[in-house]
């Protein structure tokens, strides 16, 4: 029961995190809280999808499918989360000076809200797709065990859904004038440490060469199987024996998504 | 678009690399321990003869990948130093365990 809920709790707990965050940073665009919703909805029914083809996209491209499709997914998210962050960068001075009044930028919180629709569905359907799989083996298996496994489930989705929350709670509590530049330096590792999971998952399928692999090995100090790893690991991307690729990814988008933000954030005038 | 200019650059590395084969049964690897040598890139085959999929997953190998019941996956491991880098089924931790020898 104990070994299914850590495996449960660590497949929630990066999704949960993502949804915390981002429903903090968007808490006072309008509709947010219906399109986070709907996200989690569709990354629930993409989940099972993905889950059942599991073999189907294995075995595409010499069985490498799996990666390219992880990658392709997780390079989306990149772009959805740097286009959040962008956007929040040119909006939430407005945003900030008064959450009723942002009625009037109805259209752009729109695309805003898409967005958000489909970082929150990815991070679900990722995550998600693993856990109906591992639930799905459990349920199919007949050692015995099942309901307590099954139990085990339950407590490892719900203490996941909590850290999410409690994160999400902690947020809504960082004063007004340092809010923004806390979710946003946030939003940023979280697209940074995806760019590499993108990279790792290439070297994998041996579609990019590692560099140098490990670059380093902290494993021992800070192991991703224990709690502070894995937290890091949903956070900032952590790895205890990251590949000198996934270091170039993920510095690329760090560096690029803070220069975007940077431009988009200036007064219109000085733009170029 | 650039990324997948740049994968169809290197598809054409996939081809070289020893191949192993690894097969899960009763939630088990077989071979539970293998050799390779130091240095070099291999593909290892991975089939499942189990009903249930399973994740193939080692923190030491820097690898994670599912694999459905009674499906097949490739990975690529390596070019590693000299070692042990244990591997597990992460669905059933309880019986899946292996290790790849690095010599």
């Amino acid at each position: 029961m104990f070994a299914t809920a850590i495996i449960v709790f660590r497949e929630v707990l990066e999704a949960s995190l993502i949804i915390g965050i981002l429903a903090a940073a968007t808490r006072s665009v309008p509709n947010s809280r219906r399109w986070l919703i709907a996200g989690v909805i569709a990354g629930l029914a993409g989940s099972g999808l993905v889950a059942a083809f599991t073999d189907v996209i294995g075995s595409l491209a010499n069985g490498i499918g799996q990666e390219i499709f992880n990658s392709i997914v997780l390079g989306i998210a990149v772009l959805m989360l740097a286009w959040h962050n962008i956007w929040m960068s040119s909006h939430g001075a407005a945003l900030a000076a008064s959450a009723k009044s942002v009625g009037r930028n109805i259209s752009d919180g729109t695309s805003e809200c898409s967005i958000l629709l489909v970082i929150v569905g990815i991070a679900v359907l990722r995550e998600g797709s693993e856990t109906v799989l591992f639930l799905y083996g459990i349920a199919a298996s007949n050692d015995g065990g099942q309901s307590s496994m099954m139990l085990g489930g339950m407590i490892g989705m719900l203490a996941g859904i909590a850290v999410g929350y409690t994160l999400y709670a902690g947020l809504l509590r960082v004063p007004m004038r340092w809010f923004f530049t806390a979710t946003g330096i946030l939003v940023l590792l979280l697209a940074a440490g995806m760019a590499s999971q993108a990279a790792h998952f290439l070297i994998q399928a041996d579609l990019l060469p590692s560099l140098a692999a490990p670059l380093w090995d902290t494993s021992a100090v800070l192991p991703e199987s224990g709690l502070p790893g894995m937290l890091l690991h949903s956070l900032v991307g952590y790895d205890s024996r990251p590949a000198g690729m996934q270091i170039v990814f993920y510095l690329t988008a760090l560096i690029t998504i803070f220069i975007g933000m940077k431009l988009a954030s200036r007064p219109r005038q000085t733009s170029i | 678009m650039k990324r997948l200019l740049l994968v169809a650059l290197l598809l054409p590395i996939a081809a070289h690399a020893d191949e192993y084969t690894l097969t899960i049964k009763d939630h088990k690897f077989q071979p539970a321990e293998f050799t390779i040598p130091s240095g070099t890139k291999i593909r290892l085959r991975i089939e499942n003869q189990d009903a249930t999929p399973e994740e193939f997953d080692s923190y030491a190998l820097n690898r994670e990948k599912v694999i459905a019941g009674l499906g097949t996956a490739t990975i690529f491991i390596g070019p590693l130093d000299a070692g042990r880098y244990p591997f597990t089924g992460e669905f059933h931790s309880a019986t899946a365990h292996g290790v790849v020898v690095v010599k």
